[in-house]
């Protein structure tokens, strides 16, 4: 079983997404974390202080830990930015103003 | 009446209670306006997948789905009527009262983005905010693969994602419950449910749970589909720590004593790829601190009508006190028949809306019975050793906010922020907090938030210059 089965989900077609420069499927709905989650990638950004890898913590948008560079743009809640055909995702490295 | 006769009533969110409300208003004849976080209505416990996912069995995800399919439908048959506005995707700022006119102004940012501004001007404003998940430190909790129990719960009903193939649930409260079963039906392998307070110290408190059979049946029916599940079910117990390099590999687990703090030679490894870790839900109550509505602890206070101290500001659901979607949707229920008496000029009959009141009694009982269950252990903040960070944002350990509280003096979590950055960071010390105001010896109390998103500068340059005096 998995989600999809579970729920009767007859999706969209897949289209391609790049992350950190190799290409990932995703689903159209799909937020940023939910397409790289399901590509079985847990962690897009490192810390300021420590450098340490962080992802996914509250997924509603409160804890800010899944911040993201998409298309050049930092700081993206991957838990709520819907993910589009073509995104250019990388990992956010600090505060991001050198991902751009 | 015409559209621009009827007095104007702003819902800021769309779950349970701002539904209930919305709903309840616009039928006695108020213009409603349903300002959304998200894409489609629901609120965080009837999320549903994305429209793009096809998702023809969403109910496989959730219980009460009736209840929902009752208000969706009702929002659509207003809106068609041309009687409830719903502006999805507008993630609310600050909500403004004029002092002279009392004439309300609901700030939104519009859009994935958030860099639009909205403003929704109204003659009342219905509080149905919601909550999130209380997450107290520990060791490792901020591994990737450590997520919140909401968040995992929010990734798989909204985007059909799994973070991983084995997971472990843990913390306290009775959220926990649905987490591990709606995992485990979308097939992880949840190896364990770790809940650290005992649930049989429930029974005792039979009389609020005598008067919620329903509650009840709802209990045995996650216990019953935990074991068809093959889940483990450990009472106190607590997770001691994560471990993994860069990303979760296995949790340690002891069980607790009756003092709260872990048996010694009880701790033990299970191999896990995902934690779902969660203490409990704590209000939004941004809004509700910018306008002045009085708070009763990390609560909104209303009255009987589901009013605040500030007159036009109404509040319904979680923001009140968490209490579950039941007791939001009687919340909500009676705050649009409130709003819709008052804003015609008349106090409102509390028979009519009686039945609400009692199913509003009966649910905080029950949640109040519950509460006393499910706390965290006693000793929890004593159990954070100091090289944890506290403050994922900023990166400050329990040892750094132990130094600013004891030898620096630091006497509350404001002078601990500006000693150590705690709760100075992205999320403004909405995961912290209580982890700060516990490690300082302080009780938890909503900071002040004039905004309770991040605005750009331009939108906020973009706002008419207010009223001269």
């Amino acid at each position: 079983m998995n989600p999809l089965e579970l729920t009767g989900a007859r999706p969209g077609e897949a289209f391609t997404v790049a992350f950190d420069g190799r290409p990932l499927r995703a689903l159209p709905g799909q937020t940023v974390a939910a397409a790289l989650w399901t590509a079985g990638v847990t962690s897009w950004r490192s810390t300021r202080g420590a450098g340490r890898p962080r992802g996914v913590f509250c997924g509603i948008g409160v804890c800010f830990d899944c911040l993201v560079t998409v298309n050049g743009s930092p700081n993206q809640r991957a838990c709520l930015v819907p993910v589009r055909p073509g995104d250019v995702i990388r990992t956010q490295e600090g505060t991001g103003r050198d991902d751009g | 009446m015409t559209t621009a006769e009827r007095p104007r009533l702003a819902v800021v969110g769309a779950g349970p209670a701002g539904l209930a409300g919305a709903l309840a208003a616009a039928a006695r004849g108020v213009q409603v306006t349903l300002v959304d976080a998200a894409d489609q209505p629901g609120g965080q416990f009837y999320r549903q997948p994305a429209p793009g996912l096809g998702a023809r069995r969403p109910q496989a995800l959730h219980h009460q789905w009736r209840t929902f399919e009752r208000l969706r439908d009702g929002l659509e048959r207003h809106r068609a009527a041309g009687l409830i506005t719903h502006l999805a995707d507008h993630h609310v700022w600050c909500v403004e009262r004029e002092p002279g006119s009392g004439a309300l102004s609901v700030h939104a940012l519009r859009g994935p983005a958030q860099e639009q501004g909205v403003t929704v001007r109204a003659d009342a404003v219905l509080l149905a905010t919601g909550g999130y998940e209380r997450v107290l430190p520990f060791p490792g909790w901020t591994l990737p693969g450590v997520v919140t129990a909401g968040g995992a719960q929010a990734m798989l009903k909204g985007g059909l994602a799994l973070p991983g193939r084995t997971a472990v649930v843990a913390g306290t409260g009775p959220l926990l419950l649905p987490v591990a079963t709606g995992l485990a039906a979308a097939g992880v392998r949840v190896a364990a449910l770790v809940e650290s307070a005992d649930p049989a110290a429930l029974l005792p408190r039979a009389r609020a749970l005598a008067a919620r059979p329903g509650k009840l049946a709802e209990g045995a029916g996650y216990a019953a589909r935990l074991l068809r599940y093959g889940v483990r079910v450990l009472p106190r117990h607590t997770v001691l720590e994560a471990h993994g390099t860069d990303r979760l590999e296995a949790v340690t687990l002891a069980s607790l004593g009756r003092n709260g703090r872990t048996r010694p030679g009880s701790a033990r490894r299970i191999a896990c790829d995902t934690l779902a870790v969660g203490h409990g839900m704590l209000p939004h109550t941004d809004l509700a601190g910018t306008l002045g509505c009085t708070l009763s602890g990390t609560d909104v206070r209303v009255d009987d009508e589901q009013r605040t101290d500030v007159p036009g500001v109404w509040a319904a659901g979680e923001t009140t006190g968490v209490g579950g979607a039941a007791l939001a949707l009687a919340e909500g229920h009676i705050a649009g028949r409130s709003v819709a008496a008052r804003l015609g000029g008349t106090a409102p009959d509390p028979r009519r809306w009686a039945a609400a009141a009692r199913a509003r009694a009966r649910q905080r009982a029950f949640f109040a019975a519950l509460d006393a269950v499910y706390a965290p252990p006693a000793a929890w903040a004593d159990a954070v050793p100091d090289d944890t960070v506290v403050c994922r944002c900023e990166e400050v350990t329990a040892g750094a906010v132990r130094t600013a509280a004891g030898p620096l003096g630091a006497s509350d979590p404001r002078a601990v922020k500006l000693l150590t950055r705690a709760g100075m960071g992205w999320c403004q010390g909405r995961v912290c907090a209580p982890a700060v105001a516990a490690l300082t010896g302080c009780p938890l109390v909503p900071e002040r938030r004039p905004f309770a998103r991040p605005v750009p500068l331009g939108v906020l340059a973009a706002l008419p210059e207010p009223p001269p005096g």
